[in-house]
């Protein structure tokens, strides 16, 4: 249940970049391999946002599965489900990851101007 | 609404249908009061300030001398009663600080009084139903309750979890985790994020083996395809066994 203290630093940040606008969507990037589920970070996002400016607004994820990238063939290869760090040509395992640790706010949708404008 | 409206070269005019007067008003930039609602970039990572503490308390400990290891594990695998026969070991020749994650009670910081080492208690259960792990804020609300400079070396307990303690920077120079041969052989590719966080396994309850049918090699197969540098060590923490060996890990760190 991390999702919780981490809606409590997306609410700082959006609160901070929002600066008094009403926020409609919040886009998140998650990469595979930030063990954050959706449903649970939505979750804890209305109890976060409750009773705040922010209250209303919801969290869209954008999910990028997990790849790496061997050192000695250059070949990419998808961890996938059951993660397996090997490269998918040659089956070595010195390889970097090139994807899947994201975890970041993308970008805020504002509600349309309302009364308060 | 929609008296402005932009065309694709990029200019921007008003309709003149509500100001058929022909009075000059300004039509060019009214942005962030569009009708149809606006997209903010931001492109801002979200633990940017767990990691800019983590860097804090980084600095902090450098400035002093002193290493920190951040210890990690299931409810149970054994991270107390190692720390205890690690305190023994260790005493009169390193100075440990011990900073101790629980949701609620002080029964680990107990369990490890009586070696001579400072322990500083991070109860986590404020709020809703407490954390699940320790993050660099809070490590760094534990420091003023050690005497850094006096120490050597400072293990942090970390809060019994395989997910979520990973995925916190807390200042640390090296990760380890505990892992009891009762947990099985397969959670490295259940919970691929904590085993490949951690420079060092300690595979715990060894004395077990032969009462338990544990597959070590399919255990060491499954950690190598997450975390194939992964250092590996056979203790137990009750019989004693392999802990001189993590002792010595330690002993190196400084």
């Amino acid at each position: 249940m991390h999702e919780l203290s981490i809606c409590g630093s997306i609410a700082d940040i959006v609160t901070r970049r929002a600066a008094g606008r009403a926020v409609k969507v919040i886009n998140v990037r998650v990469g595979q391999l930030r063990q954050i589920v959706p449903d649970t970070l939505a979750y804890c996002w209305e109890l976060v946002s409750a009773d705040t400016p922010l209250a209303g607004s919801r969290i869209s994820v954008e999910f990028v599965p997990a790849r790496i990238k061997c050192r000695s063939c250059g070949q990419v290869t998808d961890v996938g489900a059951v993660p397996v760090f090997a490269c998918g040509a040659c089956g070595g395992f010195n390889a970097d990851v090139v994807s899947g640790e994201e975890f970041l706010i993308t970008s805020l949708e504002l509600a349309g101007e309302g009364a308060s404008a | 609404m929609g008296r402005f409206h932009r065309h694709e070269d990029g200019t921007v005019h008003a309709h003149d249908d509500e100001h058929a007067g022909g009075h000059a008003h300004d039509a060019g930039d009214h942005s962030g009061y569009a009708t149809g609602g606006e997209r903010v970039e931001v492109l801002e990572r979200i633990f940017d300030e767990n990691d800019r503490t983590a860097a804090a308390n980084r600095a902090e400990f450098a400035a002093v001398g002193v290493r920190v290891v951040n210890l990690m594990s299931s409810p149970g695998a054994g991270k107390t009663t190692l720390l205890r026969e690690t305190l023994a070991r260790l005493a009169g020749q390193v100075r440990v600080g011990i900073i101790e994650g629980d949701i609620e009670t002080s029964l680990d910081a107990d369990r490890l009084a009586g070696f001579g080492a400072r322990i500083a208690l991070i109860n986590t259960g404020d709020g809703f139903g407490g954390e699940c792990h320790l993050d660099a804020p809070m490590v760094r609300s534990a420091l003023p309750r050690l005497p850094l400079a006096d120490l050597d070396l400072v293990l942090i307990e970390n809060v019994g979890n395989l997910v979520c303690p990973a995925e916190f920077d807390v200042g640390e120079h090296a990760r380890a985790m505990v892992y009891s041969i009762t947990e099985g052989e397969e959670k490295p590719l259940k919970y691929p994020v904590m085993f490949r966080s951690c420079e060092l396994v300690l595979v715990n309850k060894v004395d077990l083996l032969p009462y338990l049918g544990f597959d070590m090699d399919g255990f060491r197969d499954n950690l190598r395809k997450v975390n194939p540098a992964a250092e590996v060590m056979l203790v137990s923490a009750r019989t004693g066994e392999g802990v001189d060996a993590w002792c010595d890990w330690l002993r190196a760190l400084l």
